[in-house]
């Protein structure tokens, strides 16, 4: 029987939690180890790669795998170059909303539009929580945070929507409430040739909880009430795009062949 | 695949073949003159020998991705130029934080910003030590032909394993570009990686504080991590302990091994009483100067740094009969704060910032007003 306990002693390290009392980033980590689980992947077939950000702590240290704590924004980048040097490693990049569409927006469009086998989750919790609760790109229009104490003048952007529009393989957005679904999409994730790409969206009760005056179980009913697969924008859910198309590694292996034939 | 044999060649192409006949495997660039002929080349010559080639979205993947490669076992390089390098510096100070050996070029061009994108330049020289934010340390080599190109950028791999650490081929747009002889050996010196077999050993280091290198998918579960860590990896940024132990040993492990990275060309150094420093395009001239000056009677001397850092200080140190040093270079800035640390008093900086080689006379004549 798969219990907590058993997946904390196969997959977790076992360090003190960096992460907020009520902070979703646990949950997000437990998805991860529970879908690697149900696929019965060796760990040493699995890489992770995360950049800066609370969301950066799910894997380094805690995911008992290789993992590559980078640079701000670049997650994705370092990802492309392992997995494009050895292609048998699953790659898997946890990354934030502020790492993945900010300073990092780019490196996320271009991973999707070559369609490069990694598996991209990224944690939105609607703020640059690491750094005291400032204005993300996924920020709604006229939240207040530290930096936008007015209100922000922006829009919130929609991810998912770009990634799909940008080329991936695979696309679903989930909150930290639907987690089996969000396990399930993992999974998908992490067998899906292509690029895929997984949104959760996140309760950060220290400050985006601040924003809405909501604690942390306020925030998962939020989520369970304002998040719905008939909803429209940043608040829709589930899978969005499930295609099957040509890989950036296989690509660059039938260059070789062709080459050298 | 680059027999042994002649060719003629640019410098850039020369740099390709060298970084293949290293055994790199993998290669990700971003187009910048004058450094896109190595970019270029890459994309042709990698898939011929089984090795990956990708062209990224900017400068910022482009390191990403050859340190996220090196950490999967494959010898991977990026070329580029000042304002490529600039967007760089972030990852040159990650990669000597996590000790992953990478190949970075340079060919110099005149800035500062976008400046000649076609001309030389050697503003880089200090960038390409203290670039990146904090304590590190790396090495930076310098070639001044066409062959150089090849064997430094094959030199520049070596070290690179040997001592887990970026190492700079800090070229420029005259040495890129130019075209001339290059002959490629039948047998090349090649360093490989020293692996760790376990997690244990990839935490412990010997007498050269270089530990051996983990390798994704090897099951070691490494933890690889640019922020303060202990010598198992794991994150420590609250320690003083922790942080000054870490960043000491970067930078002692390439100050202890100087004197086997050190390299240097010296001609005429035994009598002579004016010095004429010079590294990469500037130092043809100035060979060439030196050479006059001695056919004029003038005790005149020639000293090349190969390698700029770690300088050659042991022996510019012991260099004790000159009476004047004069550095010509393409920078108002470049290498002159080190030369004028040994040989205080007697340094006379020589700079052209016009985008253009000094040419002999000109470096004759400062020669002769300098002794006068």
């Amino acid at each position: 029987m798969i219990t907590a306990n058993y997946i904390k002693n196969e997959y977790i390290r076992r360090m003190p939690s960096a992460f907020c009392p009520g902070c979703g980033d646990g949950q997000i980590l437990n998805a991860i180890a529970r879908a690697i689980d149900h696929l019965k992947l060796p760990r040493n077939e699995i890489a992770a790669v995360s950049g800066i950000g609370c969301s950066a702590w799910i894997p380094s240290p805690y995911l008992r795998v290789d993992s590559l704590h980078t640079t701000h924004g670049r997650p994705i980048a370092f990802a492309t170059g392992l997995k494009v040097a050895n292609p048998k490693l699953k790659v898997l990049v946890v990354s934030g909303d502020g790492d993945c569409t900010g300073i990092g927006g780019n490196h996320l469009l271009h991973a999707a539009r070559s369609n490069v086998g990694i598996t991209v989750i990224m944690v939105n919790n609607g703020v640059y929580a690491m750094t005291g609760g400032q204005v993300a790109p996924t920020t709604e229009h006229e939240y207040k945070t530290v930096t936008t104490p007015y209100g922000n003048p922006a829009f919130a952007l929609n991810v998912s929507e770009v990634v799909a529009a940008a080329g991936a393989s695979y696309v679903a957005r989930w909150t930290t409430w639907h987690m089996n679904q969000l396990i399930r999409s993992i999974e998908k994730g992490l067998t899906k040739k292509g690029f895929s790409f997984i949104e959760v969206i996140s309760q950060c009760p220290t400050y985006e909880g601040r924003i809405l005056n909501m604690d942390h179980i306020q925030m998962l009913h939020w989520f369970r009430d304002k998040f719905k697969t008939d909803e429209k924008g940043v608040f829709r859910i589930g899978e969005f795009v499930d295609i099957e198309k040509p890989e950036l590694t296989d690509e660059l292996q039938k260059i070789i062949e062709k080459v050298r034939k | 695949m680059i027999e042994p044999g002649e060719y003629f060649v640019e410098g850039d192409l020369a740099a390709a073949y060298g970084a293949i006949k290293a055994g790199c495997k993998f290669f990700a660039g971003y187009p910048i003159t004058p450094a896109s002929e190595i970019t270029q080349a890459m994309a042709e010559l990698l898939p011929q020998v089984g090795g990956k080639f990708l062209q990224m979205e900017d400068e910022l993947a482009s390191i990403s991705a050859i340190i996220g490669a090196s950490w999967a076992g494959i010898k991977s390089m990026t070329a580029t130029s000042g304002p490529g390098f600039s967007l760089m510096q972030e990852n040159i100070g990650y990669a000597a934080m996590t000790e992953t050996p990478i190949v970075v070029i340079d060919v110099q061009r005149a800035g500062p910003s976008i400046g000649q994108a076609t001309r030389a330049a050697q503003g880089d020289v200090m960038q390409s030590r203290f670039g990146s934010h904090g304590d590190y340390e790396n090495i930076v080599l310098s070639p001044n032909s066409v062959q150089e190109m090849f064997e430094f950028t094959v030199k520049s791999f070596n070290l690179a394993e040997r001592y887990r650490v970026p190492v700079i081929l800090l070229s420029d747009a005259e040495i890129g570009h130019m075209m001339e002889r290059l002959v490629v050996p039948e047998s090349i010196n090649i360093i490989e990686r020293k692996y760790a077999k376990t997690f244990d050993e990839a935490t412990k280091y010997g007498d050269d504080l270089v530990p051996p290198m983990g390798r994704f998918g090897d099951g070691l579960e490494l933890m690889v991590t640019g922020s303060t860590h202990k010598p198992d990896g794991t994150r420590d940024t609250g320690s003083p302990e922790i942080q000054s132990s870490l960043v000491t040993r970067l930078v002692e492990k390439i100050n202890k091994n100087r004197k086997d990275i050190e390299d240097w060309e010296e001609m005429f150094t035994e009598d002579a009483e004016i010095l004429v420093i010079s590294y990469g395009a500037t130092s043809r001239p100035a060979k060439g100067a030196v050479i006059k000056a001695r056919e004029k009677g003038i005790k005149a001397g020639y000293f090349r740094p190969k390698v700029l850092w770690p300088a050659p200080e042991n022996r510019m140190s012991k260099l004790k009969n000159i009476k004047k040093v004069i550095l010509p270079e393409m920078s108002l800035r470049g290498y002159s704060m080190e030369i004028e640390k040994m040989f205080p008093g007697k340094f006379v900086h020589f700079p052209k910032v016009t985008g253009n080689v000094h040419t002999v006379s000109e470096i004759l004549k400062k020669i002769e007003e300098e002794l006068r």
